[in-house]
C-alpha cells in the first residue's frame, strides 16, 4: 500500500498560552500562527488574551498590541493601517482580509489568525510573495501604446471611457483574492490567479492603451487565464469591495469575440 | 564582525526608498540608462505615498480659469511663510506642469473632466491672482491620487526593468575620509544577510518621521532612517521644528480624511454649529492653509467650542453634498469614514481633529536634489556623493508650511530633477575606489548592539514615551516653558535606547530588531526636532510661540540647521532663505502679512 506523507511543517501544534494578568473584564483570546525557520519545528499556535478596553477597534490594533506589550516577536507586515497599501493581508477568522480593516467586534469568540493559504511562509503571520509579484510583471502592467501623446499635451480620455476603470485601478496588491481561490492553490504556479488577472484586464479597459489585442493573446491559455472556474472567492473575499472575478469574466467574453 | 555575510553591489547610483521620490529618480536614472538599485524596507507600492489623497498641485489650467505657474508659485511662497526658498520654489512650480502631464501619459488614472482633461478641483491655499478666489489646481484621481501615482511610477519602473531590493532596511551610509558618501549597507529583512551597495551617487528618498508623535496620519514605517543617517554621517538636519498638523484627521483613529473633501464643498463646525472659518479666514475660509486651520480648530477646542462628550473635537460636514459626486469625487473618505468611526458621510459629520501629517524639516538640499550642509561661510556646500528628495529632503520648497498637493508635485518634480542631475553628473559604469573594512565595521557594530540588546525596557515602552513627550510638548500651539519641559523629557527618554530589550534573535525577518533600529532613528529626530523648536522664538508657519506670537522676519527669516552627535548632543547653526528667483520670469515675492 502506498504510503503518504504530510509536507514538512504542515502539522501545527499548540504552543504558548499567554493569559491576562489583570482583572480586566472585557477580554478577547487571540490564536496566531506561529513559524520560524530557524529551528526544525513545526509551526504552533500561541494565544494571547488581552483587554479589548485598553485596545484599538481592529485585528491590526491587537496583533501591534501584543507585538508592544507581551511578545515583540510575533511577526506580521503592516504600514498605512487605513487599508491603502496591502500589507496586512492575512487569514483572520477563516477570511483573508486587511487586519487593519478588520473590526475585532466582527469576530465571534476567539480570533484565529493565520498566514494567506497555501503560500510559502517566510515567518509567522508573512508569506512569500515573490512568486505573485513576478506575476503580476509577467503581464506587463503598464501603458502601452502605439502612438505618441502629443508632445507636452496629456492624453484626452472622456470621463466615461475614465469610468470603464473604476473599480480596476484601486487594488491594492493585498493577494487576499489570488490566495482565496482553491484553483490558485492548485495550479498558482501556471494560473495567473484574481489579483494579477485584475491588473491585466485594468488595461485592456484603460481607453488609452492600444495594445488589448496582444494583451488578450498572451492570456489565452489554459492555466494562465482558464483555470478560472468562477468560485468568486475572489470577490467575497476582496477587504476593498473589488470584483477581480467579473474582471476575469470580462477577459473571457473579450476572447469569445476574438474567435 | 565576521558573523555577517556581507554580499557586496556596484552601481552607478543607488536610490534608498520606493515612495513617490525614489520610484520617480528611478525610473528616469534606469531609463537615463545609469546602472541604479533601489532599495527599500516594504514592496514599493506600499510606501506611504500610496496614502495620498486629494491631488498633485499644477497649473495645468484644464478648468479655464487662466490659472498660471506664478500664481501657483506666489501661494507656495506665501503657504511657507516666506520660509521656502523662491528659487527652488518657481523651478518646482514650472516643472509641475511638464512633470505632472509626463504622468498622465505614464498612465495615472486621473479622473476627468467632460472635455477629457485631467481633473482639477480647489485645495487649501492655492488661489489665483495673488489670493483673490480659490483656483483649482490640484490634479486628482478620485480621492485616491498617491495610490494612482505611486502604482503607475512602480509599474513604469517594470517597464524599464529597474533593479528593486525589496524588504531591505538600510543601516548607514557609508562615508569615506574626505566626507564623501559612497553607498549604503543595508539588512536583508529576508534572509539576514548585509548587503554594501557602492553607488557614485546616493539618493535618499525615505520620507518622513511621523511617527515621532502618538497620533499621526503617517503610516507606522514612516521612521525617517534616511534622516537619521545623514545625522549620524555627521551631516545637519533643517527646520526640523516646522511640523504639519493636517486640520482633518479622523478624531481617535488618526487616519486622513482629504482637504480635498473641502476642496469639494465640505466645512468645519464647532459645538455651536458655526462655521467659524469664517472668522478667521474670510476669503478662503475652510481652505485656508492647514497651519492656520489646525490654529483655528485649537482655539475654537481651547476656548470650550469643540463637540462631542469631552468637547474634544470638531466636526467636518459632507452631508450637503449630491451623494452621486461624494461617490465619484470622494469614494475612498467615505470609505475610511464608515470604518473608522461608523459614519454615513451622507447622512452625519465626520468627527475631526488637528493631527501631525508632515514635515516640512528634513535633509537640506538644492533644487538640483544633492544634499548641501553649512561649511563656514559656505551655506550651500554640497556634499559630494549624496542626493535627498521627498519627505525625506528640505530643499526647502515648503518652508514652514507646506500647501496641500505641493508634497505629491514636491516628489514627482525632485526625483525627475534627482535622475536628470545624475545623469549628468556621474560617469557610466566607473570603478569606485576601494573603502576602508573600519567604515563597514562601524555600522556593523552598531547593528550588533541592537540586535543583542537585552536591557529590561521594551521598544513600545520607549516609543511610547517619546510619542507621548513630542505630542505634549512639540504640538499645534509651544510656548517657552512647555518646549523646555519636552526638551528635557526626550532627552531623559532618549537614555532609555542604552537599556532596550529585544527578544527575537533571529536573523530572518526580525521585525523586532527592525523596530529597535527604526525606534532609534526616530529618537534623534525627535532630539532634534524638540531642540529646533526651542530655539526659534517667533511664530511662523506650522511653529507658533505663545511667548513669541508674532514672526519676526528681521531675526528670523533663517533656516535652523542641527546636527547629533553620537552622545547625542547637538549643535546649531543657520542658513539664508534664498529669496532670489531662478530665473527673471518671475520677482522675487517680498515678505507680507499672512492673510487667508
Amino acid at each position: 500500500m502506498a504510503e503518504f506523507a504530510l509536507p514538512k511543517h504542515s502539522k501545527i501544534v499548540k504552543g504558548i498560552d499567554y493569559p491576562i494578568n489583570s482583572e480586566a473584564e472585557n477580554t478577547k483570546k487571540i490564536n496566531v500562527y506561529r513559524w520560524s525557520p530557524d529551528d526544525d519545528e513545526n509551526p504552533r499556535i500561541d494565544s494571547y488574551t488581552i483587554d479589548l478596553d485598553q485596545c484599538g477597534p481592529m485585528v491590526l490594533d491587537a496583533l501591534i498590541k501584543i507585538k508592544q506589550e507581551i511578545d515583540s516577536s510575533l511577526t506580521f507586515r503592516r504600514s498605512c493601517r487605513e487599508g491603502i497599501c496591502g500589507s496586512c493581508s492575512m487569514n483572520i477568522d477563516g477570511t483573508n482580509t486587511l487586519a487593519c480593516l478588520k473590526s475585532i467586534d466582527d469576530v465571534k469568540g476567539d480570533i484565529n489568525i493565520y498566514p494567506l493559504p497555501h503560500m510559502e511562509v517566510i515567518k509567522d503571520l508573512v508569506p512569500d510573495l515573490s512568486k505573485a509579484y513576478e506575476q503580476l510583471t509577467s503581464v506587463k502592467p503598464w501603458l502601452q501604446s502605439k502612438s505618441d501623446p502629443e508632445k507636452g499635451k496629456s492624453r484626452k480620455q472622456s470621463p466615461e471611457e475614465r469610468e470603464k476603470i473604476d473599480g480596476l485601478w484601486e487594488c491594492v496588491l493585498c493577494f487576499s483574492c489570488s490566495t482565496s481561490c482553491p484553483s490558485y492553490w492548485w495550479n498558482g504556479d501556471k494560473y495567473l490567479g484574481p489579483a494579477v488577472l485584475l491588473q491585466a484586464y485594468r488595461w485592456i479597459a484603460d481607453s488609452r492603451d492600444e495594445n488589448t489585442e496582444q494583451r488578450l493573446e498572451d492570456l489565452e491559455d489554459s492555466f494562465k487565464l482558464y483555470r478560472c472556474h468562477t468560485i468568486m472567492n475572489c470577490t467575497k473575499t476582496c477587504p476593498k469591495g473589488l470584483n477581480p472575478a467579473k474582471a476575469i469574466g470580462e477577459i473571457k467574453k473579450l476572447q469569445l469575440e476574438r474567435r | 564582525m565576521s558573523e555577517y555575510e556581507i554580499v557586496d553591489h556596484e552601481h552607478d547610483v543607488v536610490v534608498v526608498g520606493a515612495g513617490g521620490a525614489g520610484l520617480r529618480a528611478t525610473l528616469g536614472m534606469v531609463s537615463g540608462g545609469l546602472k541604479t538599485a533601489c532599495i527599500t524596507k516594504v514592496f514599493p507600492t506600499r510606501s506611504h505615498t500610496v496614502a495620498a489623497q486629494g491631488g498633485i498641485g499644477a497649473a495645468l489650467n484644464n478648468m479655464g480659469e487662466n490659472d498660471s505657474w506664478q500664481f501657483h508659485m506666489y501661494d507656495t511662497v506665501k503657504g511657507s511663510d516666506w520660509l521656502g526658498d523662491q528659487d527652488a520654489i518657481e523651478y518646482m512650480c514650472k516643472e509641475a506642469i511638464p512633470s505632472v502631464t509626463e504622468l498622465e501619459n505614464f498612465g495615472v488614472p486621473f479622473s476627468r473632466t467632460e472635455d477629457g482633461e485631467v481633473y482639477q478641483r480647489p485645495f487649501g491655499g492655492h488661489t489665483l491672482d495673488y489670493g483673490k478666489k480659490m483656483a483649482r489646481r490640484a490634479c486628482a484621481a478620485a480621492d485616491r491620487t498617491g495610490h494612482a501615482i505611486l502604482h503607475t511610477l512602480y509599474q513604469q519602473c517594470l517597464k524599464y526593468q529597474a533593479e528593486f531590493f525589496v524588504e531591505y532596511i538600510a543601516l548607514d551610509l557609508l562615508m569615506d575620509d574626505n566626507g564623501k558618501c559612497v553607498g549604503v549597507l543595508a539588512l536583508c529583512m529576508d534572509d539576514g544577510k548585509i548587503h554594501r551597495f557602492r553607488g557614485h551617487q546616493t539618493v535618499l528618498a525615505t520620507g518622513g518621521y511621523g511617527r515621532v508623535y502618538f497620533s499621526c496620519t503617517s503610516a507606522h514605517t514612516c521612521t525617517g532612517d534616511g534622516n537619521a543617517m545623514v545625522l549620524r554621517a555627521g551631516l545637519p538636519l533643517q527646520d526640523m521644528e516646522f511640523v504639519q498638523f493636517h486640520p482633518t484627521g479622523v478624531y481617535g483613529a488618526g487616519v486622513l480624511i482629504t482637504e480635498g473633501s473641502r476642496g469639494e464643498g465640505g466645512y468645519l463646525t464647532n459645538s455651536e454649529g458655526e462655521r467659524f472659518m469664517e472668522r478667521y479666514a474670510p476669503t478662503a475660509k475652510d481652505l485656508a492653509s492647514r497651519d492656520v486651520v489646525s490654529r483655528s480648530m485649537t482655539i475654537e477646542i481651547n476656548e470650550g467650542r469643540g463637540v462631542g462628550p469631552n468637547k474634544d473635537h470638531i466636526f467636518m460636514h459632507l452631508e450637503h453634498i449630491d451623494p452621486a459626486t461624494l461617490q465619484m469625487r470622494l469614494p475612498g473618505i467615505s470609505e475610511t469614514a464608515k470604518i473608522f468611526c461608523g459614519v454615513d458621510v451622507t447622512k452625519e459629520p465626520i468627527p475631526v481633529l488637528p493631527t501631525v501629517h508632515y514635515n516640512m524639516g528634513g535633509i537640506p538640499t538644492n533644487y538640483h536634489g544633492e544634499v548641501v550642509t553649512r561649511k563656514g561661510n559656505d551655506q550651500d556646500a554640497v556634499v559630494s556623493g549624496l542626493m535627498a528628495i521627498g519627505e525625506a529632503a528640505c530643499v526647502s520648497v515648503h518652508g514652514a508650511n507646506r500647501l496641500g498637493t505641493n508634497s505629491l508635485l514636491d516628489i514627482v518634480v525632485f526625483g525627475r530633477a534627482a535622475a536628470q542631475r545624475a545623469l549628468k553628473t556621474v560617469e557610466k559604469g566607473s570603478a569606485h575606489a576601494p573603502l576602508p573594512k573600519r567604515v563597514t565595521d562601524k555600522i556593523l557594530a552598531r547593528l550588533d548592539k541592537v540586535r543583542h540588546a537585552n536591557g529590561d525596557v521594551s521598544v513600545g515602552e520607549v516609543r511610547n514615551s517619546m510619542q507621548n513627550a513630542m505630542q505634549k510638548h512639540a504640538a499645534v500651539f509651544r510656548s517657552n516653558t512647555s518646549m523646555k519641559e519636552g526638551v528635557q523629557k526626550v532627552d531623559t527618554i532618549s537614555k532609555g535606547m542604552d537599556n532596550i530589550g529585544i527578544k527575537d534573535r533571529s536573523m530572518i525577518f526580525n521585525t523586532d530588531l527592525v523596530e529597535a533600529l527604526e525606534l532609534e532613528n526616530l529618537m534623534q529626530q525627535a532630539i532634534v526636532t524638540m531642540k529646533s523648536a526651542d530655539q526659534r522664538k517667533e511664530s511662523r508657519g506650522a511653529h507658533s510661540h505663545e511667548d513669541y506670537p508674532e514672526r519676526d522676519d528681521k531675526n528670523w527669516m533663517k533656516h535652523t540647521i542641527m546636527w547629533l552627535n553620537d552622545k547625542n548632543k547637538i549643535k546649531l547653526d543657520y542658513r539664508d532663505v534664498h529669496l532670489n528667483t531662478l530665473t527673471n520670469e518671475v520677482a522675487s515675492i517680498p515678505p507680507a502679512a499672512r492673510v487667508y
